[in-house]
């Protein structure tokens, strides 16, 4: 909890000089003095202990981002080209709309839906640009606890979020004004999904209540619920009438496949749900720093589109004004490209079979060092990360022992193994979990 | 099927950012835009700064940048050169007090700045913004939950500063206000307090134990120079004020899409540096995480190659001379045409404060298309030497309909 700065009744500072030009005073105390730390970012301080490290053996799995096999950041040549394709014209650095150029936001729902779909031509989804996922969660989130009308709105805002989920959704939904609730998802006893206690706690939550779902590669477990799930799932929160925001952030990097990614938000559409979706490009197409994403809500109509637009706007103006420009004109010119689109797919595609490759390489190294574990689950589980099951302790060695640096919760970045050091991975893994 | 969201209503259009879709929906050949505050050239077009085009360069094709993460509170490098433009001198005798972090632009400068203040500052602090200001002030504000009242600012009798008014109510004011100020080319009434009158400002707010918070989107297009117009600031940084700073590098650098700029906090000591700063990126993390690149690089290299920046502060003081023209031209114009209006060559910057009231501003744009907000504020930086006597005629049709 941040307490408040309390107010002082003492008399500010001491004139030093009279002098008009020369005024100087001192505070006896700041008007930052209650300030207190925050608590430090865990995954950074694994990037800190890394970095630090001067082991030539040394392994990072804490990254966040993409790696390629020689365990580099990845530029995508759909990116570049399309980079050099904008460039070609002069482009100036005038201001955007305030939520995005139409062009962004059409090519957005024609990834997320589908250039067919019903809901792009009856135009009852609205699409905003915003600053990547945690910018169109948090614009979304601004914008449920505002205007959401749901019956049993009740005592205040809560939102559920599975357990466990990414870091920052929990501070994000608490600045926006949520009780921030949790709903069972992973089971540490197989390192998979607790399906039951899943459909249990979202039947237990009061009607109308506000859920948050990773649509694939969950974040941190790695652990997606399967197609038929996903659909029991979806009737569960029809009969309770419940509200489902999607984040998004994976799609095309989890399977390979961009349609295949969103299936999860597609059985819901089907199914009747007015969903809201937090779309990332920051992993998909390498644009990280450029702060890519939308925030998509679906409506009745396009009326009420474009009076849920521009409330968003209203939203927008006052935290930001309009979204930058850079990234976003990149993922249009390449999804408006049919050459771009189709390399780029080739390379989300490339970047989701190095993963699952190194997954496979990895149990089977494990099983090669003679492991006698079973880490089916780490074939099992999809995306960027994966919940090991090793406990903090074993992390804790693998850190000391083995200089290889992974969060304390066992989450492995499979972005971070290569095929020059999945061996080593597999025998310190193998190595620390032998007496366990 | 009833809608989660059937009861929204539709929203009114942003007052700036709406104006210019009008302004694109006109089809009159002759239409002018002296709506939105984008520095525009003498043939009507967004200027690329060489400066930019250079950096653009750089940046693509050195090897050094890519599109990884940023850390949340931006490159310590862009900080640092950001700070060093900003505060000047002041950074040697005081930067070791400042904590600058990278904001997306001065809208999110301020949103960073007022959601710290809402999460330290008593309940029932209130924000003191000048009448007028920048609309934007007010939402922010509101979006954050904290309660802002006005102080006295432009005059209209007098199509100048209200001293006098000012200095009222930054007294009447609570101890302990923020209270927010233009660093230079007030917006929207283009009227700066002069050195004297900024020194008893921070006389007062020294009696009355104030915060200020600093507005500075426009520093280099008021006089052309960078020091000069960040004067003010250093005046109260060098007295030992504690106060925060949002700092745009939209209109001087030409970049207002990329959405760059910085937040920083003075402090009176180095300890409370540490859990300011953790703070701020505790705020930044939960609101986008961490901010855009591309443009932060590109500040980054103009700021630190020496080259680079002498060619940015003279193409500044390029953009800053042709609007002092402007606003010389559209003087002598309105002369020629009997209208005497002193106040267009008294305000500075971007921005001219005509004195149009709504009904004028409705014929200007109706009858003439020629688009500016409501209150009569006007952009010079959308004028030319061709539109001005058209702009000139237009203001006279205009005051003489409201006469008959």
């Amino acid at each position: 909890m941040i307490p408040l700065l309390k107010q002082s009744n003492r008399l500010f500072g001491k004139q030093v000089k009279n002098n008009s030009a020369n005024k100087k005073f001192v505070r006896n105390s700041s008007v930052w003095s209650k300030v207190v730390k925050g608590p430090e970012d865990p995954i950074l301080g694994v990037s800190v202990a890394f970095q630090k490290d001067p082991s030539p053996k040394k392994v990072n799995l804490g990254v966040g981002a993409y790696r390629d096999d020689n365990g580099k950041p990845f530029i995508l040549s759909s990116v570049k080209q399309a980079e050099e394709k904008i460039n070609a014209t002069n482009p100036d650095h005038e201001y955007g709309p305030i939520g995005g150029t139409p062009a962004f936001n059409k090519v957005v729902q024609e990834l997320v839906f589908g250039k067919s779909s019903e809901v792009v031509s009856s135009k009852r989804a609205v699409t905003v640009q915003a600053l990547s996922g945690t910018g169109s969660l948090r614009v979304g989130a601004d914008f449920i606890k505002r205007w959401i009308n749901l019956p049993n709105s009740g005592d205040g805002r809560s939102i559920y979020v599975p357990d466990p989920t990414w870091g920052n959704h929990i501070p994000l939904f608490e600045d926006a004004g949520f009780t921030v609730k949790k709903y069972r998802y992973y089971d540490p006893k197989t390192c998979g999904l607790d399906f039951n206690a899943m459909v249990d706690d979202i039947h237990k939550a009061p009607k109308g209540s506000i859920f948050l779902f990773h649509a694939c590669a969950h974040n941190p477990t790695g652990v997606d619920p399967n197609d038929s799930q996903w659909s029991q799932l979806s009737q569960v929160c029809k009969e309770k009438g419940h509200f489902s925001f999607f984040d998004l952030a994976y799609q095309g990097f989890a399977s390979g496949n961009p349609e295949k990614d969103v299936n999860s938000v597609q059985t819901f559409i089907k199914d009747g749900h007015q969903v809201a979706i937090a779309s990332s490009f920051a992993k998909n197409f390498g644009l990280y720093g450029e702060r890519v994403g939308a925030l998509t809500l679906l409506t009745d109509d396009s009326t009420q589109a474009e009076n849920v637009e521009s409330q968003l706007k209203i939203l927008i103006r006052p935290m930001y004004s309009n979204p930058p420009v850079y990234g976003s004109r990149i993922v249009t010119t390449i999804l408006n490209d049919p050459q771009l689109s189709q390399l780029w797919r080739t390379e989300v595609k490339g970047m989701a079979d190095r993963i699952i490759s190194m997954r496979s390489l990895l149990v089977k190294h494990l099983a090669q060092n003679g492991s006698k574990r079973n880490w089916k689950h780490i074939t099992d589980q999809i995306g960027m990360f994966c919940y090991s099951g090793l406990t903090p302790q074993q992390v804790d060695r693998l850190a000391s022992e083995f200089h290889i640096y992974l969060t304390r919760n066992g989450r492995i970045s499979m972005a971070g193994v290569t095929s020059k050091n999945v061996e080593y991975l597999a025998a310190s893994m193998a190595a620390v979990t032998k007496d366990a | 099927m009833s809608s989660l969201f059937q009861d929204i209503p539709e929203a009114p259009a942003d007052p700036i950012l709406g104006l210019n879709q009008q302004f694109l929906a006109d089809n009159a050949p002759n239409k002018i835009n002296l709506g939105v505050g984008a520095y525009r050239t003498e043939e009507g077009k967004p200027l690329i700064l060489n400066c930019i085009k250079k950096a653009e360069e750089i940046v693509d094709n050195s090897g050094k940048f890519n599109h990884e993460y940023l850390p949340i509170d931006g490159p310590t490098e862009f900080c640092n050169a950001s700070q060093r433009v900003l505060f000047g001198d002041t950074v040697d005798s005081h930067g070791k007090k400042f904590v600058t972090v990278q904001a997306l632009s001065g809208t999110g400068a301020l949103r960073v700045g007022m959601e710290f203040i809402k999460k330290f500052f008593p309940q029932g602090t209130t924000v003191y913004i000048s009448d007028p200001t920048w609309p934007n002030h007010r939402n922010i504000c509101n979006a954050v939950g904290l309660a802002w009242k006005s102080y006295r600012y432009y005059s209209r009798e007098s199509n100048g500063l209200d001293f006098k008014g000012l200095m009222e109510d930054i007294k009447g004011a609570p101890d302990r206000s923020i209270i927010l100020l233009h660093v230079c080319a007030h917006n929207p009434t283009g009227m700066d307090p002069t050195p004297s009158q900024w020194n008893e400002i921070a006389d007062l707010l020294h009696q009355k134990n104030h915060v200020p918070f600093f507005d500075c989107a426009y520093q280099g297009f008021a006089s052309g120079d960078l020091d000069k117009d960040a004067e003010p600031l250093k005046m109260f940084v060098r007295r030992g004020f504690e106060c925060l700073v949002a700092q745009s590098f939209a209109k001087n650098f030409g970049l207002y899409g990329e959405r760059i700029g910085t937040l920083t906090v003075v402090s009176s000591s180095e300890a409370v540096t540490k859990p300011v700063r953790s703070q701020l990126k505790g705020i930044i993390r939960a609101n986008y995480s961490s901010p855009p690149g591309h443009g932060a690089y590109v500040t980054q290299v103009v700021l630190t190659t020496p080259a680079l920046l002498e060619e940015w502060k003279v193409e500044l003081k390029g953009m800053a001379g042709r609007i002092h023209d402007m606003r010389e031209k559209l003087s002598k114009a309105l002369e020629e045409r009997g209208i005497n209006w002193p106040h267009v060559m008294q305000q500075i910057g971007m921005f001219s404060y005509t004195g149009l009231n709504p009904k004028q501003v409705e014929v200007l744009i109706q009858k003439h298309h020629i688009y500016l907000t409501a209150d009569g504020r006007i952009s010079l930086a959308g004028l030319s030497t061709k539109t001005v006597p058209v702009l000139a005629d237009a203001i006279q049709d205009a005051l003489r309909q409201s006469n008959m």
